[in-house]
């Protein structure tokens, strides 16, 4: 079975590695071969993910990694921003013309989503810019072309020039501008027929119309389930035609999308726009971050790794660490911790990040409030109590749970949870990879749980994802 | 003998020296040949400069074969076996020349192809009875062109067909099924846009009874499969015609995009889960995209390909030949 994420597999390749300190160049080589395979398989292109392992590779033989003590995390730290930054750091928009009717030109493959896209650019152009576009008709040769975008101009209540079949796509082309700067369109958007970057016919009609119509947006609309070929469809494309965008279209599937990687790279073309479905609003401005955790498999939780990487920053995490392996772990720790897991959000938020769990907690109640009051027991105890957990004893207990309104149970689970998981994190600091893979499969099983109930998170919005990268 | 030299020996013969099956085949390669010409040509050039670039097999010869696999689509884990078999065979036969090394690479594919099983290319036809064949996919993957087209060989072939115009949903869809019935001379069942698709069906199926009809194409609207209730439509479809008709849909057939990556890996694995996937129809093989993620559905779901789209017109589609198709390939090398 394929590992689904980046995360996973650089999990697996670790667990041969790590556990004896410091890593070795060769323990990068074997990461940076799990970095490639996945890249791979999100189909990027081959030549694309030579190049960028080796800078990656360059990068993590930084002292970060190999000095970290979770290097998978920073290696998938590292692969992210550089996934990111090759994609465009920040979104480009549209480009417009100060004054009269701009034009947008849509081209690219059969199939591709040109037609659905035309339609989705005038909704949202009217949405957002107060554009009075005009849809034009240009696609002469598929059967029932025209129709299709009546049919769409007509549900956004949006006019679509056609002139049939019988004319040629630059005769459209003209007659359609004049008709819009006479009807006072400031936005032309052209829908052309799909056809291959190898068609050299259908292409020189491409160069035709853009000598025509003098287009300030010449979009590529790219299906983001396109393969490796993704990078002779997009070259060719912009070298015949000086493409000026890109739109990405059906990422609402569970293609990984390493098009845009390679399309980005090898063209040099800003991704603009993303086609999350086939209604007309379902179009988004291009997220670089989003794609880069796509890319990588893991959703969009590598969002949430951010988030938690700032809420939780390495140094911290280390003097965590050395607290548990010197048994000095109090109150005031579990309290810091408990407030850095609050900042990334619910509960629920973070249980509904499990694949395939998030359905089914529609009907279930969270009890949000239970970290409120664990951290109202907790700041009910003295300072001396926090720092040191071994004497509190039942007649603290009564007067802890006074003081926080809490009744003296949970007061005795909660002093009772945490000794265990005192315990457990003292044990895991000492273990092999082997024990630690035995316990973790032990808490797995029903009845076995963790006493800790957080490793999950979320952050704002709709993020969704699997296993938080960092546990 | 190998494929590689059973067919060279084909083309190595005179044209007059032919017997008519091997006449047959000598013009279905032209086919391919001609349709693959853009696939092969970027292909091709690759090989070839791999090939003169090296004098005998190394790992570095290994490593580039490697990467035109994977630029084919063919995929992560089917390459890796790939490789394996090729570079075990190689040492088992000490292979040194570059040409029995050609060999070995389209054996390879060859078999990866085949398996051990007789693949068996031919429809699935009720010969006493109506055949109904649902044509399923994502959308964009040129279903309905090829359901155009597949009506135009059938019907050229002596059947009597009818399209259902199952894609109640995007704009134009009826309307362009309509059109490809008219060009093909056959009769297209419709309902209004919006239509349960699966009430389509049913109609389609008493009046393709009535009409003594011999085989009903079904179209049906682009889905991605992650798409849970567009899933469930789709399986809704698939019940309604299994109980109208016993035995049917005698295939359904997965219309899949050359340019495809590895997402269509997912998509073989939920369309079978929901329908019963029997084929594929392998499109728009004319770009430059080898369409290689065939091989790993093959490979790794025993799915074969019935068809092979190369090209808009009517006439461009063909009956899916794993020897053809590596013909198609890599046919500068058979010369
Ligand atoms: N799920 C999903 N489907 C899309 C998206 N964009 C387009 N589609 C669908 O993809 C199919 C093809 O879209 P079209 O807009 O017709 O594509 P086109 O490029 O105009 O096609 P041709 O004109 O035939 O070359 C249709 O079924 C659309 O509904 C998207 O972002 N998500
Ligand atoms: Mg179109």
């Amino acid at each position: 079975m394929a590992f689904d994420s980046l995360s996973d597999r650089l999990q697996q390749a670790l667990r041969k590695v790590t556990g004896r300190g410091t890593l070795t160049e060769t323990d990068i080589e074997t990461m940076m071969r799990e970095v490639r395979l996945s890249l791979l398989e999100a189909d990027v292109n081959y030549k694309v993910v030579k190049d960028f392992t080796n800078e990656v590779k360059a990068k993590a033989l930084g002292e970060r990694v190999l000095k970290s003590i979770t290097p998978g995390q920073q290696v998938v730290k590292i692969v992210f921003e550089e996934l990111k930054r090759v994609m465009g750091d920040e979104a480009e928009g549209l480009r417009f013309k100060p004054q009269g009717t701009t034009i947008f030109m849509l081209v690219g493959l059969n199939g591709t989503g040109k037609t659905t896209h035309a339609g989705k650019l005038a909704l949202y152009c009217r949405r957002k810019y107060n554009k009075n576009p005009l849809l034009v008709a240009a696609d002469v040769y598929r059967p029932a072309a025209i129709d299709q975008l009546v049919t769409i101009g007509k549900q956004l209540s949006i006019p679509t020039f056609e002139m049939g079949t019988n004319y040629t796509p630059e005769e459209i082309v003209k007659k359609a501008i004049d008709y819009a700067k006479e009807n006072k369109h400031d936005l032309v958007i052209i829908d052309t027929a799909g056809r291959f970057h190898v068609n050299e016919e259908l292409m020189a009609e491409l160069r035709r119309l853009k000598e025509i119509a003098q287009p300030d947006e010449i979009l590529l609309t790219v299906d983001a389930m396109t393969g490796q070929d993704a990078v002779n469809v997009s070259q060719s494309f912009h070298e015949q035609l000086n493409v000026t965008g890109v739109i990405l279209t059906k990422l609402d599937g569970d293609t990984r999308g390493g098009a845009a990687l390679s399309i980005r790279r090898v063209t040099g073309v800003p991704i603009k726009f993303m086609g999350l479905g086939e209604k007309l609003d379902q179009l988004e401005v291009f997220h670089p971050e989003r794609m880069a955790s796509r890319i990588l498999g893991m959703g969009d939780v590598l969002t949430l790794l951010e988030k938690a990487q700032d809420a939780i920053n390495e140094e911290e995490a280390e003097l965590m660490a050395k607290k548990f392996k010197n048994a000095t772990f109090d109150y005031n720790d579990f309290l810091k911790q408990i407030k850095q897991i609050r900042r990334l959000g619910s509960i629920k938020g973070l249980l509904s990040l499990i694949p395939g769990l998030g359905s089914q907690l529609k009907n279930i109640e969270i009890d949000e409030n239970q970290f409120n009051h664990i951290v109202a027991i907790i700041n009910s105890m003295t300072e001396e109590e926090r720092h040191n957990p071994d004497i509190i004893n039942a007649s603290r207990k009564q007067r802890i749970a006074r003081g926080s309104g809490r009744d003296i149970s949970e007061v005795n689970r909660l002093t009772k949870q945490f000794e265990e998981m005192r315990q457990m994190r003292r044990k895991m600091m000492n273990m092999s990879p082997k024990e630690m893979e035995r316990m973790m499969n032990n808490l797995n099983r029903p009845g076995g749980q963790p006493s800790t109930p957080v490793s999950y998170s979320k952050g704002k919005g709709k993020n969704k994802g699997r296993r938080a990268p960092w546990f | 003998m190998g494929l590689f030299n059973s067919i060279k020996s084909i083309f190595s013969k005179n044209k007059n020296q032919l017997t008519n099956e091997e006449q047959l085949i000598v013009e279905k390669a032209e086919k391919y040949k001609k349709g693959m010409e853009k696939t092969r040509s970027s292909m091709m050039g690759k090989l070839k400069a791999l090939f003169e670039s090296y004098d005998r097999v190394n790992d570095d010869l290994f490593n580039e074969l490697e990467e035109i696999f994977i630029m084919a689509d063919i995929g992560v884990n089917t390459v890796l076996e790939l490789m394996d078999e090729i570079k075990s065979d190689v040492r088992i036969r000490n292979v040194a020349n570059m040409k029995e090394f050609q060999s070995i690479i389209i054996d390879k594919i060859f078999s990866i192809y085949v398996k051990d099983e007789i693949v068996d290319t031919n429809l699935n036809l009720n010969e006493n009875g109506l055949t109904v064949i649902l044509f399923v996919g994502v959308n964009g993957v040129g279903k309905t062109t090829s359901i155009g087209k597949i009506a135009y060989k059938l019907q050229n072939e002596g059947k009597k067909v009818m399209l259902a115009a199952g894609d109640t949903f995007r704009a134009g869809a009826i309307d362009q099924l309509k059109i490809w019935a008219d060009r093909v001379g056959c009769p297209c069942v419709t309902k209004a846009p919006g239509s349960d698709p699966a009430s389509v069906m049913y109609e389609a199926i008493q009046l393709a009874k009535a009409q003594n009809i011999d085989v009903l194409l079904c179209d049906t609207a682009g889905r991605l499969q992650t798409k849970v209730n567009l899933m469930k439509e789709l399986e809704k479809v698939h019940r309604v015609i299994s109980r109208e008709v016993p035995g049917a849909p005698h295939e359904t057939l997965l219309v899949i995009d050359a340019t495809t990556g590895q997402n269509g890996m997912n998509q073989a694995r939920a369309f079978t889960e929901a329908t019963n996937v029997t084929g594929i129809v392998l499109t728009k093989l004319d770009g430059t995209a080898k369409g290689g993620i065939v091989l790993a559905i093959r490979n790794e779901l025993g799915i074969p390909i019935k068809f092979v789209t190369m090209g808009e017109k009517i006439t461009d589609l063909e009956y899916f030949d794993i020897e053809q198709y590596i013909y198609g390939l890599f046919s500068d090398m058979f010369v």
